[in-house]
């Protein structure tokens, strides 16, 4: 309700419409991070924009959003470089690379962003709102710009759709069909920065990696094919966004960034448990489900195995002697076998327990489980995914 | 002499032994650890099943490679059907190595087949009904359709390498590429994949494949390059598979190799 009220001040409006937006694109672009494995590339982009943040400013001389932003893309793409140039002339690791770019910016960055509060004022420039994100900072202007550029960068990944889906599925084939992959991969990697960048103002330089990586990861779990991993992304990002602005607008003294990622941060533990087929909880009800049948089967060949020794498919076998011979439990197994209407109780010796007999069902159960299992396919396990 | 001044023209217009599918000529190709490929000379006419054999390292996948353009080669060029490959894409299908690609993206067998159309469809035309009905063929193709909506991870190993098959067939190209298309598969997937071999060359197509077992070789294909960073051979299988070869290209050691290859 409090919510509804919020939506109404035209302020708030901008700062939900603004954070929706951003947590779009970064759901978006956010997908593909996550698929090539760059997730640590979106947090070198993000921290590294301090630098040019604090030089857009000094540059513009007063705090507007362009230039900042420019000055934020602009460093951190020299980062990005700067990785590449290191994993490819020397024999540093990637993930090593990633470290030093990082350091090595957002320390130049947090210079520079002292420098700056020192001889220009911190109440003037306000700088220091890009480290953890502001709401209250972001005026109808910068929504225009978020905006347009938001929508460009969604507009360019509509149009290379395919390129962008084939390339970050195999690289190798793509080139075969003649595409440019080091283009689509460099644009890929600036469509990443540009969805890093206009976040910066609400989420902040240290945080937006989060809002990058959060929504991908949690979609992921969810979805069957790339379309429904990045729409759902999308989804995820702008209402951790929402969610996250207006939190912090209608609480004094909360940090929009750190929000916001709560709330993406809620979407993933979310996902990860429940997903179907991949949450964890799914993959228990299923564990102890096949456990279970698995159980139920090896009783029921028991009974067909004593059966056939014996030879009477209605050989009557004794409840004791399987719990004996499975360690107990097996009442529930045969629980189980009975209401499939595969196994049934015998008035067999009362005096000794209870007896069991297959069921014609039962005994063509056990033959088709004692089936060699060779004859259909999915003999091959080696690559096989669960 | 009249042969030797075609041949000159026809160089000159950038067509260079148009009867062979592949002509691979002087192939050096290098990574920063050395030479993977040494001046490698490589003919495979059409309509043949080919296979490159050879040991670990032997730079069998890199010559694929420099092949589609994946890789730059330090010296050397490569014609399909006579033509640099650029000229050529539209009639060459590639097919990776299954385990080089991670089976663990958002993606449908459906969607994976329907990439092999993506080189006809141009950037900017998205797949539809033709497009969708092609993959689906493809993939009845290779005994796969049932699982057409299938998640890629939720396939297993045979399986996928069926999908990368459709995705090649879906191209109709004149050539295929092949990188290890039985490494690692069951023996469904093996059978599919021999019967498609011999579909492709009923049609007159020529196939392309690196190939890892010595003992199958013969079978399979009918034509083998021998290569350890330099061609140690090539031609028809009956020629080419011979105890000096193997020793040549895989050492003294191969023992066993020899007694097959000369039983």
């Amino acid at each position: 309700m409090e919510m509804m009220v919020l939506l109404g001040d035209f302020t708030v409006r901008t700062v939900a419409l603004g954070a929706a937006l951003v947590g779009a694109v970064a759901g978006v672009l956010g997908s593909f991070a996550v698929l090539r494995q760059q997730s640590l590339l979106g947090d070198t982009l993000s921290h590294a924009a301090l630098p040019g943040v604090c030089l857009g400013f000094l540059l513009a001389g007063s705090r507007q959003l362009a230039p900042i932003l420019a000055g934020a893309l602009v460093s951190g793409a020299l980062a990005a470089l700067l990785v590449l140039l290191l994993t490819r002339t020397t024999r540093v690791k990637t993930d090593a690379a990633l470290g030093v770019s990082l350091s090595l910016f957002f320390a130049f960055g947090t210079v520079l962003l002292t420098y700056v509060q020192r001889h220009q004022g911190a109440a003037q420039a306000g700088l220091d709102a890009f480290l953890f994100g502001q709401a209250a900072a972001l005026v109808p202007a910068d929504l225009r710009l978020i905006g347009s550029v938001g929508a460009a960068s969604l507009l360019l990944v509509a149009l290379g759709w395919k390129e962008l889906k084939v390339t970050t599925f195999d690289a190798d084939f793509s080139r075969s069909l003649g595409r440019p992959v080091v283009a689509i991969e460099f644009a890929l990697t600036v469509l990443i920065a540009v969805a890093v960048v206009i976040g910066l103002q609400l989420v902040g330089v240290i945080l937006m990696v989060a809002l990058v990586i959060a929504p991908a990861a949690a979609a992921r779990q969810w979805a069957k094919r790339l379309e429904g991993m990045v729409l759902l992304s999308a989804l995820f990002g702008a209402v951790s966004g929402v969610a996250g602005a207006l939190l912090s607008a209608s609480v004094r003294g909360l940090a929009t960034g750190p929000v916001i990622v709560l709330v993406a941060s809620g979407f993933v533990a979310v996902s990860l448990l429940l997903a179907p087929g991949r949450g964890i909880a799914w993959q228990l009800v299923q564990a102890v489900a096949e456990r279970r049948s698995l159980r139920a089967h090896r009783v029921l060949l028991g009974l067909y195995q004593l059966a056939q020794d014996h030879g009477d498919p209605r050989y009557p076998s004794e409840q004791g002697m399987l719990d004996t011979y499975y360690r107990g439990g097996s009442a529930s197994a045969l629980g189980r076998l009975q209401r499939r209407g595969l196994v049934e109780r015998v008035e067999h010796m009362p005096e000794e327990g209870d007896h069991w007999v297959l069921t014609e069902a039962g005994q063509q159960q056990a033959r088709d489980l004692l089936e060699p299992f060779g004859s259909r396919d999915g003999a091959d396990r080696t690559g096989a995914g669960t | 002499m009249g042969e030797e001044v075609e041949r000159a023209l026809s160089t000159a217009q950038g067509v260079h032994e148009p009867s062979l599918a592949l002509h691979v000529e002087d192939l050096t190709a290098s990574y920063a650890s050395g030479a993977v490929l040494w001046d490698v000379d490589m003919n495979v006419p059409p309509g043949v099943l080919a296979a490159i054999v050879g040991p670990n390292g032997a730079g069998k996948s890199t010559l694929l490679k420099c092949v589609i353009g994946a890789l730059r080669p330090a010296a050397g060029h490569v014609y399909v059907f006579g033509r640099p490959y650029r000229q050529q894409r539209h009639r060459v299908a590639y097919v990776p190595q299954r385990t080089s690609v991670d089976w663990d993206f958002p993606t449908t067998a459906l969607d994976v087949v329907t990439m092999g159309l993506y080189g006809r469809l141009g950037w900017l035309r998205r797949p539809g009904k033709r497009e969708d009905d092609e993959a689906h063929e493809a993939l009845a193709m290779v005994g796969m359709d049932a699982f057409a909506e299938r998640q890629i991870s939720q396939l297993s190993g045979g399986q996928q390498q069926r999908v990368f098959l459709a995705r090649a067939l879906v191209q109709d190209a004149d050539l295929y590429l092949m990188d290890e298309p039985f490494a690692g598969v069951d023996a469904t997937t093996e059978r599919a994949i021999v019967d498609l071999f011999k579909d492709l060359r009923r049609r007159g197509k020529t196939v392309v494949a690196v190939h890892h077992d010595l003992q199958t070789v013969a079978t399979y294909f009918d034509w083998l390059a021998l290569l350890n960073v330099r061609l140690i051979a090539q031609g028809p299988v009956r020629e080419v598979y011979t105890a000096e070869h193997l020793r040549a290209a895989y050492g003294p050691r191969v023992v066993l190799l020899e007694q097959t290859a000369e039983a």
